[in-house]
């Protein structure tokens, strides 16, 4: 599944988007950024509803394929910048994580 | 070719936007050097997590990095408030951030151990009042 994919199948919002087509092989639920760091895995999307910059940062670092913003949660100041400086895919989505990740793995298949 | 390169970074305390920069300078120039990928992630883990705790927990400080053909040293030095008990520090969950820093999604207390995970060797020296020093050595596949 591509990033443009999962923001369609969760119906979200494009907050970043550097390369749509990226694809997406798995998943990883977190805000601790240190578990994110030492667990998520290189081209999973990254579900989680902390959307400082220290998210880009930690996404670009663990190599994410994409950032997805659960609970309707707004990027703080500076958030979408940092997003598209360092280039990388950021979705938002209203859905909570448990309900975003269900539709990812039913429709998307990851 | 060159045998070593080193690359020197001011590392800013307290500082949360400028924060990573330095270890995603060296994650692009290992990428550029053409470091296997699974190398390069482990280098920027541990890097990360070390100059994340010079921001966090030592007032800033100063991260080089020494990159060869076979490994990388990263070496993260700070004049902060030192760490009083090491194998305490090192145990997971332990941590002493603020809550504005937790809730900035800092202070699970994983930072250490992911050091030692992520790094083929991590040295840790402190001393109380003077600062901190640790060494990160990852040796590529
Ligand atoms: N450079 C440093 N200067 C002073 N204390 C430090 C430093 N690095 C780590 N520590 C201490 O070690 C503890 C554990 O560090 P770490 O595992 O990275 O967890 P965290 O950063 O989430 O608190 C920190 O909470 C802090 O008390
Ligand atoms: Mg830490």
């Amino acid at each position: 599944m591509t990033v443009n994919d999962l923001c369609g199948i969760l119906s979200a919002q494009k907050v970043n988007i550097a390369d749509g087509n990226r694809q997406i092989t798995c998943g990883y639920a977190g805000d601790l950024l240190s578990f994110v760091m030492g667990r998520a895995p290189s081209d999973s999307a990254w579900f989680t509803v902390m959307t400082n910059v220290n998210v880009c940062a930690v996404a670009t670092l663990a190599d994410v394929s994409c950032v997805v913003i659960c609970e309707g949660s707004q990027p703080m100041p500076g958030f979408k910048e940092k997003a598209a400086e360092q280039g990388i895919n950021v979705i938002l989505t209203d859905d909570d994580i448990y309900t975003a990740i269900k539709k990812a793995v039913n429709e998307g298949q990851i | 070719m060159q045998d070593c390169v080193h690359l020197e970074y001011r590392v800013d305390g307290q500082n949360f936007v400028s924060a990573g920069s330095a270890t995603e300078s060296v994650k692009t120039f290992l990428k550029g050097m053409g470091v296997n990928p699974q190398d390069v992630r482990r280098v920027a883990i541990a890097m990360y997590e070390g100059e994340i705790n010079m921001v966090i927990h030592a007032n800033g400080g100063y991260a080089y990095a020494d990159i060869y053909v076979d490994k990388c040293i990263i070496t993260l030095v700070d004049t902060g408030k030192g760490i009083k008990d090491i194998d305490l520090a090192l145990q997971p969950g332990y941590s002493t951030a603020s809550d504005e820093v937790r809730a900035l999604g800092f202070g699970a207390g994983m930072g250490l151990p992911n050091m030692k995970k992520y790094a083929d060797e991590c040295i840790i020296e402190s001393e109380v009042g003077k600062g901190t020093k640790v060494t990160l050595v990852t040796r590529f596949d």
